[in-house]
């Protein structure tokens, strides 16, 4: 009946939703019963304590917290084990407190908001009975040295011990575990920082405990998991000798430090001892060296090559393997009595293959996109012998199952989504024409009608965009169109389809297309006489249906009076704030920003979700179902990524400001001096109009700035970043050399460089330009999950949706010519691979959500603006609360 | 009769059998089938004659000073059942109501602690019963004193008087022995499990699903509590804990309530062991048990009820290993008979007892279901000779459970 007694505590973490992609989507889904199964399993495969963590955006982590241990608790073999109630929010924690019957461990508690919340959060820990994670966060920020670690240890320590009387032994010391080898010199001792103060905190901090998530360590070499592993593996020897005694450490995957191959483990070393100067360089040399080196051979076997030529071309197609395509096509054609039989035959054969496989679900967007190369490369091959014999025997083109058009509306420049559509079409044998980006109505009609085409898609990623299919929806009635029209892209929705697309287009079926995979669908059924009838009809029912749930929501949400709106401000104390003083005032210009610093700045997780993989990276490299689909595609990406980056593909150019700024009510006033007597500009705000429980406000922008007359002088940012310079170009010849593939993975990399691009200079933002922060050290992960102080949010995302604004920030910083980022009628920037915002320093600034707003705001606002209503509701039409037509036919009775 | 003590009882088997927890104990089973409700757990409170002298004289920290110093010095002696003697009263329905709630609109034979306004002389003459056999210690008779346990007789509104009334009773049996022989006596107010849990649903399709929440148990405990202290408890006694969650609400309750008064009263946990694979209700073993309540620093951490003092014997051994505090066992009086009755006699439940004073694995003992003042003599006799259990060094580690104990090496 004795305990059993641990040396090492390993902390499984697939119960975690930051963790694990799988664990996510079954805690989303509310697939409770394969969520326990997961954690049965890490509970049978050895988990001595079992980490819960709930922490997800869209989830009421409260409640999923409660769920989940309150099964646990219902499960014998599972509840065996103590919990790690695991969050980021103490009302999490406390929730998951009050489900456990053991004594578990509570993850994490800091002196991040100081020494009372500190104090108040222990003693509440203490009256739930539980053990403690305390990171070494202080008011200023994660510490990153070891005197700092060390500082705010020994002051934990002592205000749990003496002051709360908390049990030494219950606490655990989390001394943060950051990446090294990033290229950034400071980063270099930070394994060196960790491991000393682990010995420190053991020799000087009676009977507490060390740990840490070892998995941030490798952060730069994400992707290469043999190097990572023994990175890891090297790690937890120094670290464990030290004095560490719990960590999340993927157990799987830890590599025995004595296996370690002694070249790799030296260079491991060097590393994270900070040994020499040059270490990160050596490690990255080796680490090519070992990356996956079980997959090479893999694709090394050529045994298929012996396989008759049809069976080579379907495995060529279903593997996207271009090497031989031109090779085995010639071959085929050689054997056929017309071109156009190696088409219809082994080629079609090998893409009927890939369209069975990508819609039982067991081939993903990338890999089919990459089908769709060796398709395209083969036909192009063909297309001389086709052209030739239709020259020699008068024949026309070959019928297409159907014509597709397909545009970015006018105004819009993004169009990843849109090309992956119109490749998955023509690998289902439709032709598609695709005019590119910034179409304007006219001329998509044109070329619609000159075509005769079969169906128009629309795409568009931005706001405005929703507004101009509507347009191109009302001209196609006007026009006598009758055709199938498709809407796609990030912004649309089936509620916008069917609420204000289809109500315009009377003739024809609009049709809202979720994503590429179920473009095909859509467009058969459009296209068979037998079922386009039904299939348009069962639509049409469904978004009517759609339109009056909609406008029944819309009139049960409470929306409160603009005054009353105002009157519950964030009032923040201003009184004893001082606002820190930015390094210059104007602006300054980046030329030719390096590419490679950008790099670890990368958020992936955006990235796979573009190529319709869904989960969390890097978990998602691991997915059971999709790993294999996400690894090629990331392996693919960061091949590309070195190119990007060593030969110069792209130039990242940026463009930041402060300016001394007021808030005058929900406008912010800036002033061309720090005498702040002469006006410079004024940025706009918009505030939440949603009935807030009490104790909550209503938000604008304007509130995280000091007002005028409040004495403060406070300042404001601004900025506009680019890595979109080249993008067009190269990606336009990929296309040319018909590899849509590669075309779509710049066009992809160049955005997540723009998104890296604004993470980085935020970060120096806060450290150097307007240095708040001057000690902040974060990893990506929680940069990404955005610990830090201060905001830079977008006009025309949630807590600004106003594009219109942008053209006020493109004045400031003169973003045009200083850069060359040009704005559309939209206020779509080009190039598309561009990231523009304001910078708020108030510690309190968080992002939020405007949500809908009602018609006495919008006049208020258009006045303040001198802009006119009905303009005003054009541009603000996605956050309307009302329908603007409905109340001017009511005015005018 | 044996309903009186007896609602409790079912609720436990229910929850036994509904959630399948391993090892349903046998001897329910064994009442089941034999169709004779079981008047199990459920010791109770207990009480006394009116005494104008509160515990106000006396300080909290005189108090705690003297029951340390009792307890370093000899084996203490709780009392017995308070069920068991009130079924010999044998009250019936009007008995139950006395004269203030003859109309009272449901049932309240078996409600016991109403019996402290009722019947305040009965309850009284129990406790000086057991303190005259030689009890250091009696538990008020409040074992269903929360809003949540009341809510069967409706009742919730009088939670504070039964409560303050049941304390004040005690503590006047208390204040008589004392003038009797001079041997200071002291008063553990008693805080039942309620009849809810906090960790087992009770629908068996819907394993998430809870009948009451640690909130919820928190503000009840917190209530009971808070009157068991005004009407002159010297100690607080968690007990009967088949849930080792409803506990940890106690614990989170007495902590605020003594939080907010800038006082403390020692608190005594006591565990219950429903089966004999050594679990508790909630699937618990009793060094998970220690780990999970061993932050509330208690003045003993033991067993009761359940299982007689043989079947007891090695989990209180267990405890008397790992606990850095007074252990004390108070068991039934053997385990039931074939018609649900706890029939061992004073002299071989004493004989049992007495050995786990030779074996020096206590500091407190008393009696819980079927035992009576008898009992209580015989086994304040059979202790009176042996020094009580030495409190072991434990080294400090972190000690963390979920039903099973974790440790990590230092």
């Amino acid at each position: 009946m004795t305990a059993p007694v641990a040396t090492f505590v390993n902390i499984g973490e697939r119960t975690n939703v930051t963790g694990s992609a799988r664990f996510r989507k079954l805690i989303t889904n509310g697939d409770y019963t394969a969520a326990l199964a997961v954690a049965r399993d890490q509970v049978e495969n050895g988990a001595q304590v079992l980490d819960v963590n709930m922490d997800e955006g869209l989830l009421d982590s409260e409640k999923a917290m409660v769920t989940f241990l309150n099964l646990v608790a219902a499960e014998p073999d599972i509840a065996r084990v103590p919990i790690m109630v695991d969050s980021s929010k103490w009302s999490v924690i406390e929730a998951g407190l009050k489900c456990i019957q053991g004594k578990g461990i509570v993850n994490s508690i800091s002196m991040k908001e100081g020494e009372d919340a500190f104090r108040h959060h222990a003693r509440l820990v203490r009256a739930y009975g539980a053990a403690v994670v305390v990171m070494a966060f202080d008011e200023q920020g994660q510490a990153d040295t070891f005197e700092r670690k060390t500082s705010i240890c020994a002051r934990a320590y002592r205000i749990l011990v003496e002051e709360v009387g908390f049990p030494p032994e219950d606490i655990i010391f989390d001394p943060n575990i950051f990446a090294v080898a990033t290229g950034i010199e400071e980063h270099a001792g930070y394994g060196v920082a960790f491991i000393e103060a682990t010995r420190w905190i053991r020799q000087n901090l009676p009977h507490a405990h060390v740990s840490g998530g070892v998995s941030n360590l490798s952060f730069s070499f994400r992707g290469n998991e043999p190097v990572r592993e023994a990175m890891h593996a090297v790690f937890l020897y120094h670290a464990i000798a030290a004095g560490m005694d719990m960590g999340i450490v993927n157990a799987g995957q830890l590599a025995p430090y004595s296996e370690i191959e002694p070249e790799l483990r030296e260079a491991c070393e060097d590393v994270v001892l900070n040994r020499r100067d040059d270490a990160t360089e050596r490690l990255l040399a080796l680490a090519e060296r070992f990356r996956g080196g079980g997959r090479e051979k893999k694709e090394a076997d050529l045994t298929w090559r012996t396989w008759p030529v049809e069976k080579r071309l379907e495995h060529a197609l279903v593997n996207g393997i271009t090497e031989f395509v031109e090779a085995d096509t010639e071959e085929a054609r050689a054997a056929a009595a017309r071109p156009l039989h190696v088409i219809e035959g082994p080629l079609m054969a090998g893409m009927n293959v890939v369209g069975d496989l990508f819609g039982a679900g067991k081939m993903f967007l990338p890999q089919v996109v990459k089908s769709a190369r060796v398709m395209k490369q083969a036909v192009a091959y063909l297309m001389p012998f086709m052209d030739a014999e239709k020259l020699e025997l008068g024949l026309t083109d070959a019928p297409a199952a159907g014509k597709i058009l397909m545009a970015t509306v006018k105004g819009d420049v993004h169009d990843i989504g849109k090309n992956i559509v119109g490749v998955v079409l023509q690998c289902n044998n439709y032709q598609v024409i695709d005019l590119g980006v910034m179409v304007p109505t006219a001329k998509i009609l044109e070329v619609a009608r000159r075509e005769k085409v079969d169906v128009i898609g629309l795409s568009g990623l931005i706001t405005p965009s929703l507004d101009e299919m509507v347009h191109v929806a009302s001209e196609m009635e006007r026009e006598g169109f009758d055709l199938p029209l498709l809407i796609g892209g990030a912004t649309t929705s089936r509620v916008h389809t069917a609420v204000k697309i289809a109500p315009q287009y009377l003739r024809g079926p609009a049709v809202y297309v979720t994503d590429a995979s179920r473009a095909v669908g859509v467009v058969s059924n459009l296209l068979n006489d037998n079922t386009r009838a039904d299939y348009a009809a069962s639509i049409r029912a469904e978004y009517a249906k759609l339109a009056d749930a909609h406008a029944k929501s819309d009139r049960n949400k409470v929306r409160v009076k603009l005054e009353e709106a105002r009157a519950n401000r964030l009032a923040l104390d201003f009184a004893g704030y001082q606002s820190p003083v930015p390094t210059f005032l104007g602006t300054r210009v980046f030329e030719s920003y390096d590419l490679a610093e950008l790099v670890p700045y990368i958020d992936w997780t955006p990235f796979f979700q573009s190529w319709e993989l869904i989960g969390h990276y890097p978990a998602i490299l691991d997915d059971p179902k999709v790993g294999v689909a996400a690894r090629a595609l990331y392996d693919d990406a960061r091949k590309m990524l070195a190119r990007i980056v060593d030969e110069k593909w792209l130039t990242a150019r940026a463009v930041i400001g402060f300016w001394p700024a007021n808030a005058v009510g929900d406008d912010i006033a800036l002033y061309a001096g720090d005498t702040r007597n002469a006006p410079l500009a004024t940025l706009h705000t918009l505030r939440q109009q949603m009935g807030k429980r009490e104790g909550r406000a209503n938000i604008a922008l304007a509130d995280f700035v000091a007002p005028e007359g409040s004495g403060v002088a406070d300042y404001v940012g601004g900025f506009c970043v680019s890595t979109g310079f080249g993008e067009h170009e190269r990606s336009e010849a990929f296309k040319k050399a018909n590899d849509d593939y590669s075309s779509i993975l710049l066009k992809a990399l160049a955005d997540r460089l723009a998104e890296a691009f604004a993470e980085r200079m935020h970060e120096r933002v806060r450290r150097e330009f307007w240095a708040y922060a001057p000690d902040e050290a974060l990893d990506n992960e929680a940069l990404i999950k955005e610990t830090y102080r201060g905001i830079r949010p977008a006009p025309g995302y949630p807590a600004q949706p106003d594009h219109t604004e942008k053209a006020t920030l493109f004045k400031l910083l003169d973003a045009t010519s200083s850069i060359g980022v040009e704005l559309t009628e939209s206020f779509a920037m080009w190039p598309g691979a561009a990231v523009s915002g304001l910078y708020f320093a108030h510690p309190d600034a968080a992002y939020f959500g405007v949500g809908r707003i009602e018609r006495d705001q919008v006049e208020d606002y258009a006045a303040r603006k001198g802009m006119g209503v009905e303009e005003t509701e054009r541009w603000l039409a996605p956050v309307l609360n009302y329908d603007p037509a409905s109340h001017k036919s009511v005015a005018a009775e | 009769m044996i309903e009186a003590c007896g609602y409790l009882v079912i609720r436990f088997c229910n929850n036994d059998v509904l959630t399948n927890i391993d090892g349903v104990p046998l001897r329910i089973l064994e009442t089941l089938r034999g169709g004779t409700p079981h008047p199990n757990p459920l010791s109770a409170g207990r009480g006394s004659r009116k005494c104008s002298a509160m515990a106000d004289t006396v300080s909290r920290t005189d108090t705690l000073a003297a029951l340390q110093a009792a307890a370093r010095e000899r084996i203490l002696v709780l009392d017995g059942a308070m069920g068991t003697m009130i079924q010999q009263l044998k009250l019936d329905e009007a008995g139950y109501r006395g004269e203030r709630f003859k109309s009272w609109n449901r049932d309240l034979k078996g409600n016991n602690d109403l019996l402290n306004l009722t019947v305040p002389d009965a309850v009284r003459d129990i406790h000086l019963a057991y303190f005259m056999a030689g009890a250091d210690i009696v538990e008020t008779n409040t074992f269903s004193g929360t809003t949540i346990a009341m809510a069967d007789y409706g009742m919730e509104s009088l939670v504070y008087e039964l409560n303050f009334e049941g304390a004040k009773l005690a503590k006047e049996a208390a204040k008589l022995a004392e003038a009797k022989d001079g041997r200071r006596r002291f008063v553990a107010g008693a805080i039942g499990p309620t009849n809810r849990t906090a960790s087992i649903s009770p629908d068996v399709n819907d394993p998430g699903f809870r009948a009451t929440s640690f909130d919820e148990l928190a503000t009840a405990y917190g209530e009971q509590a808070g009157a068991l202290i005004d009407g002159g408890s010297d100690l607080l006694l968690i007990e009967t804990i088949f849930d080792t969650l409803n506990a940890k609400a106690a614990v989170f309750a007495i902590e605020r309530l003594f939080e907010a008064r800038g006082i403390r009263v020692p608190v005594m946990i006591s565990g219950t062991i429903t089966d004999l694979s050594g679990r508790t209700l909630s699937g618990q073993t009793p060094a998970a048990f220690w780990n999970s309540l061993r932050h509330a620093q208690p003045f003993s951490i033991g067993l009761n009820c359940a299982l007689g003092a043989k079947e007891m014997r090695g989990h209180i051994d267990e405890l008397s290993r790992i606990a850095d505090t007074f252990v004390c066992a108070y068991p039934n009086a053997g385990l039931p008979n074939e018609f649900g009755l706890y029939d061992e006699s004073p002299e071989a439940m004493a004989k049992l007892v007495g050995e786990f004073a030779a074996s020096g694995l206590v500091n407190i003992v008393g009696g819980c279901c079927g035992t009576t003042p008898d009992h209580i003599g015989a086994i304040a006799r059979a202790v009176a000779p042996h020094a009580p259990r030495d409190l072991p060094e434990i080294a400090p580690r972190l000690r963390l459970s979920g039903l099973e104990p974790f440790e990590m090496r230092a």
